[in-house]
């Protein structure tokens, strides 16, 4: 009896050897280089912002500050040897244009997280693209409280690393209130932008002003457009309302635009003015002859925080671009100082991992009320930048007898706030 | 709504005078844009799309003019003249290919201008907006007539928006250029007949509609940021003005602009929330129940 073997066991053990040398060459081929590749690829991070328009100042600072701190990111290696890389693309201001820029840069530009730099129109609207896809996002220009305040909004994977507007309500409150004791200012009018930002920017001003001081009497309140070219019938309007002072959150060209054709109405004349946006390089350069009587928060100046860091961070940028730094290009840079620190201690490009790491996470910072930033776990919003009003001044350092605002009253109130919002 | 405030209002002096006079002062700024798009259309059959780009360029040709010069009447003039060449231009090379073409190629060209322009001044003069400041022979406490206040520039500017507007009413009304334009609108053929050259006359139209938005750039570029962008806002006002005067018809755009700067200066004070709303209001009754305008003509 003879056994026939259709198949010998040595020619199965070489076609199997055959077959995962065959496998491991193609994993050699295929496989490892995919690792090695996906170990050097870099991080995309998507940046929609407003490049053109009247505001693309915003964007064009934006992605500077964005410029300068992942450069610095890069140089020392990024991330195990993985780099930043930045799409960066243009809203034009539009809220349904950045909703679209944001969903295109994750699903066709494979973009890991968002960098939303967008005035608070736009913010939220990417806020909810960011939801929606379930990616890191990172809010670095809008102010309006809502954003990160409102539970309703909230989400595990997205953070503000932008001033905000109760804190400027409160800080800026504060201080008005004490001019206004001081020089018995009682008739209060207000001109801001109709807008989220302008109306509950302005709504939380008089609150804490009237919180600090109970004899204010609001006699008007103005609502122009936002970008509106001519303010002749609110400047008119506030003659005839006749305050002692004026409150407004118009900023960039709108606020340079208002003064310029409020100065010729005399509009300023006898009359104190309150707004959180005067102290901006770009005002400040932008309008020739800065009234008297103006009072302002600060938005980004090279002396304050008074600091040798931030005057060196200020000098670099401009340095590299030729330009002054604005309020966008300090919350952009600390946005980008949370992001690498929050990788680094993730050791990881996940955005689930990043967001665990930078929830609570507290940096050095040139822009902290004391050298450093927090991210806030309850609400993943910046806390402890440094803030503080001040009267305004033709030349350096453009903002004098300035108060700092007390982070410990920022807190307080802010929670009581949140309280009577129903958000906490 | 705030009716007692506007009752208060139209029964004090002073407040009539800071109104009307702030409603004057939107009104000729409208009127000098929408009296150059309404010309142009009138005449060439054409609507600019690009005005408001023109009233852009207008503004900041000025600020360099003003700032090589530091005379501000003549960096007006510069602004207009300047734009009255580059519509030339624009006019001889563009629009006039596309005369007998569907709207929406008429509508192409002029957006593709609007962003060329737009990005020509980002790269000449920067993104970030930019302010001429108030030139020194303006910077002066404003004038209290009534009680009711009024700038001294505003003075200037209402003045200078009535020269040109008589000038224009004079040129088209008195003198035999105004009467080739009126024919050349009329019945182009007939005066092509008749050894006119309309080709050059149309080039014209289109160059003084121009230079008009030039100028009204160049008015308002002490009082008003300048950023790339800008004529945008004052296109569509425009655009409101002349339906609501009349297509083709320069005072229907005068009664046009007017009308709008009177409703935002009041409208502020007894409706604040719904100045806008009013505007579009008045536009849409305008198309409802006349649709050729307050003054213009019925199609025949």
């Amino acid at each position: 009896m003879s056994t026939k073997y259709t198949q010998s066991p040595s020619g199965a053990s070489r076609r199997k050897l055959l077959k995962g040398a065959a496998a491991t060459a193609g994993i050699a081929a295929l496989g490892l280089p995919a690792i090695s590749l996906a170990q050097n690829k870099p991080i995309r991070i998507g940046m929609p912002t407003i490049l053109s328009g009247r505001v693309a100042m915003l964007g064009i600072a934006s992605r500077n500050a964005v410029a300068l701190e992942v450069e610095k990111f890069n140089a020392a290696g990024g991330l195990n040897g993985r780099m930043i890389e930045m799409v960066v693309r243009d809203s034009k201001g539009q809220p349904q244009e950045a909703a679209r820029v944001a969903r295109e840069l994750v699903t066709g530009d494979n973009c890991e997280i968002i960098w939303d730099a967008e005035a608070s129109s736009g913010a939220f609207a990417v806020h909810e693209v960011a939801k929606d896809l379930g990616v890191l996002v990172v809010h670095t220009c809008s102010e309006t409280s809502s954003l990160t305040a409102d539970p309703k909004l909230r989400v595990p994977t997205a953070f503000r690393c932008a001033r905000q507007g109760i804190h400027d309500a409160i800080a800026g409150g504060s201080y008005g209130a004490e001019v206004a004791k001081k020089l018995k200012l009682t008739r209060w009018m207000s001109i801001s932008p109709d807008y989220a930002y302008g109306r509950d920017t302005t709504a939380e001003y008089f609150e804490y002003l009237k919180h600090f001081n109970n004899n204010i009497e609001i006699v008007g309140q103005v609502w122009p457009k936002l970008f509106q070219a001519d303010y002749s019938e609110n400047i008119t309007r506030m003659v005839q309302g006749k305050p002692q002072a004026i409150y407004s959150c118009l900023w960039g060209g709108d606020m340079t635009s208002f003064i310029d054709q409020s100065s010729i109405y005399a509009l300023f004349k006898d009359k104190q003015f309150f707004s959180p946006n005067l102290a901006e390089y770009a005002v400040l350069t932008a309008v020739k002859n800065v009234p008297p009587n103006m009072h302002s928060g600060n938005r980004y100046l090279r002396s304050f925080p008074d600091t040798p860091a931030n005057a060196a961070w200020s000098d670099a940028y401009r340095a590299k671009f030729k330009e002054l730094a604005l309020n966008w290009s300090w919350q952009n840079a600390a946005g980008i100082g949370f992001l690498t620190t929050a990788m680094k201690k993730a050791n990881s490009s996940d955005g689930k991992k990043i967001a665990e790491a930078m929830r609570g996470l507290k940096i050095n910072s040139p822009f902290g009320a004391d050298g450093t930033l927090t991210m806030r776990a309850d609400d993943n919003t910046v806390v402890n930048y440094a803030i503080g009003y001040g009267s305004l001044t033709n030349k350096e350092p453009f903002m004098t007898n300035q108060v700092n605002g007390k982070w410990d009253q920022i807190y307080a109130l802010e929670a009581e706030w949140k309280k009577r919002k129903g958000w906490a | 709504m705030d009716p007692t405030a506007l009752y208060e209002c139209v029964t004090s002096l002073s407040c009539i005078v800071t109104q009307t006079s702030t409603g004057l002062i939107i009104g000729s700024l409208l009127f000098l844009v929408a009296a150059g798009l309404t010309l142009i259309f009138g005449v060439l059959g054409v609507i600019n799309f690009a005005h408001g780009s023109l009233y852009m360029l207008g503004a900041y040709i000025a600020l360099t003019a003003f700032r090589i010069t530091d005379s501000y009447i003549l960096a007006a003039l510069i602004a207009g003249a300047g734009v009255g060449l580059f519509s030339l231009f624009f006019e001889r090379f563009f629009m006039r290919k596309v005369y007998n073409a569907d709207v929406l190629l008429q509508l192409l060209v002029c957006y593709a201008f609007i962003l060329i322009l737009d990005d020509a001044v980002k790269i000449i003069w920067g993104h970030e907006f930019q302010s001429m400041g108030m030139p020194a022979a303006f910077q002066a406490p404003p004038v209290f007539i009534a009680g009711g206040i009024v700038p001294v520039f505003y003075i200037f500017m209402i003045s200078a928006a009535a020269l040109i507007g008589l000038v224009m009413w004079y040129i088209m009304t008195r003198t035999r250029i105004g009467k080739v334009v009126r024919a050349a609108a009329h019945n182009p053929t007939m005066t092509s007949v008749l050894g006119l050259n309309t080709t050059w006359i149309y080039a014209g139209v289109f160059a003084f509609g121009g230079a008009l938005a030039g100028l009204a750039g160049a008015l308002a570029a002490p009082v008003r940021s300048m950023s790339p962008g800008m004529g945008f806002s004052i296109l569509i006002e425009s655009f409101i003005v002349t339906v609501i005067g009349g297509m083709g018809s320069i005072s229907g755009a005068l009664v046009g602009a007017l009308l709008i700067g009177l409703v935002r200066s009041f409208g502020s004070i007894g409706f604040p929330l719904f100045v806008e709303g009013i505007m579009f209001l008045a536009m849409a009754l305008i198309l409802v129940l006349k649709p050729s305008g307050l003054l213009g003509k019925e199609p025949r």
